[in-house]
């Protein structure tokens, strides 16, 4: 590894590129708690937190119980006349399951509960061996490449604000009432926004180099084959 | 764990001085991780993204993903969105499409919802359309550094608020499943669901193709190196 603050403007090695505006700057250490924005664009490069990775864990583990609860309890309930429907989130889901509206059915299952169950196991596979200062395991930079993709498509809370916007509108018309499964999602909302408090992307991607993943040929390595 | 590595000081001259960027360096940056490569790398060894340099080539995915967005908004709005039913029809069967709804919410009195799903589904998409189409026409082209920040900001609030017009296709399918009330009233999912919902991805995949960095160059790219 480069000692700190040198950098060589032929490798790029000690270099860091804003991903928004493409602007250079040197690496060099950062203390917990520090923010490094790019000097341009004022986008946050790294935000390293004191014990983030066991939180982050810690929220993941939280995250994945309230998905699994909200998938087997009741979500909501309305009746009206002596007409009564209850949904859990499968009904809801399956509102779309008639004919040519499938696939829809697919991408709901998929936004508000495949993805979020998906990326809190991934976070917790590539993190876990990092928060006990062991290497990572061995797909876990696919897995952390994978869950940060697939993070603009995990909607549970746009989900939520939905199920708020459809409760207005069916106010008049029948007696609701909430079921678990409502509150598990409200409580992921808060699980989310304190989980993105804590990831740094950049500084887990630092980690699962330090930890000895495979790197490029400037660094050493630990036992693995060149990139 | 060891530290985290990271800089903010810039390679410039002064403050206000020109910016070395990783491309005018001859160099690659990951958009993944952040990670600098030499030019003729293909894929960051950190991170396993794909290197891409900042060149108008890649708009070419962002005009087609925002075509096929623009195609699919339109049988949104043309169709059904939700069919609803009351007294097993004799109350009065009615389908509504996106705009009829924002009419009917807003003759029931419910300005709330009429403005947040008109916001959401019409001021939102359409807003969203003309924002990359205006970001793609300009990209590359010289700009001074005040419209560079005014083009980011612009691209950052496209970027965070493109999933959130999901929410009108999340308010049909839970109206659908809940609203099963057999005789009294039932409401199903129209067409105009699935092609809003597409159109909203496309839109997402078309704004995520766009390159920021883009927005930071001046024409032409490929060669300058100055």
């Amino acid at each position: 590894m480069q000692s700190e603050g040198t950098y060589d403007l032929t490798t790029g090695a000690g270099l860091v590129a804003c991903p928004r505006c493409d602007a250079l700057h040197v690496e060099h250490d950062l203390e917990p708690g520090e923010t490094a924005r790019c000097v341009r664009c004022n986008v946050v490069l790294a935000r390293p937190r004191a014990g983030a990775f066991t939180r982050i864990i810690a929220l993941s583990v939280a995250s994945l119980v309230l998905l699994i609860g909200a998938m087997f309890f009741p979500f909501l309930e309305i009746s009206r006349m002596g007409f009564g429907n209850q949904t859990s989130l499968f009904g809801v889901a399956m509102a779309f399951s008639e004919g040519p509206l499938m696939p829809l059915t697919v991408a709901l299952m998929v936004t508000i509960l495949g993805l979020p169950m998906l990326r809190s196991v991934l976070l917790v596979y590539t993190l876990l061996p990092l928060s006990r200062n062991r290497p990572p395991l061995a797909h876990a930079v696919w897995a952390f490449r994978l869950s940060e993709t697939l993070r603009p498509w995990s909607m549970a809370e746009i989900f939520v604000i939905g199920t708020a916007l459809a409760l207005v509108k069916v106010a008049g018309l029948a007696a609701i009432s909430l079921g678990p499964a409502f509150w598990a999602f409200c409580a992921l909302i808060l699980v989310n926004a304190a989980s993105n408090v804590f990831t740094s992307a950049t500084t887990i991607w630092d980690a699962i180099e330090d930890g000895g993943m495979r790197t490029d040929d400037r660094m050493p390595l630990r036992g693995q084959g060149l990139g | 764990m060891t530290g985290c590595r990271f800089g903010d000081r810039a390679l410039a001259d002064t403050r206000d001085g020109p910016i070395l960027t990783a491309h005018r360096a001859g160099l690659i940056g990951c958009r993944g991780c952040g990670r600098v490569w030499p030019d003729a790398e293909e894929t960051c060894a950190r991170c396993g993204a794909a290197l891409v340099p900042p060149d108008r080539r890649s708009l070419a995915a962002v005009w087609a993903w925002l075509l096929a967005g623009f195609i699919f908004y339109v049988p949104a709005n043309l169709f059904p969105m939700l069919k609803t039913k009351t007294l097993g029809g004799l109350g009065g069967s009615s389908e509504s499409t996106i705009f009829g709804g924002v009419i009917e919410l807003l003759h029931y009195g419910n300005w709330f919802v009429a403005g947040v799903v008109f916001t959401a589904s019409i001021i939102v998409p359409i807003g969203k359309f003309i924002a990359i189409a205006w970001l793609a026409t300009v990209a590359g082209k010289p700009a001074t550094v005040h419209d560079a920040h005014r083009r980011l900001l612009l691209y950052e609030v496209v970027e965070f608020i493109g999933r959130w017009s999901m929410i009108d296709v999340f308010v049909v399918a839970i109206l659908s499943a809940l609203v099963q009330l057999g005789f009294v009233a039932s409401i199903h999912p129209g067409p105009a669901a699935v092609a809003f919902a597409l159109s909203v991805a496309f839109t997402m995949l078309s704004a995520q193709s766009f390159d920021p960095r883009l927005i930071w160059r001046g024409l032409p790219l490929r060669n300058r190196k100055d």
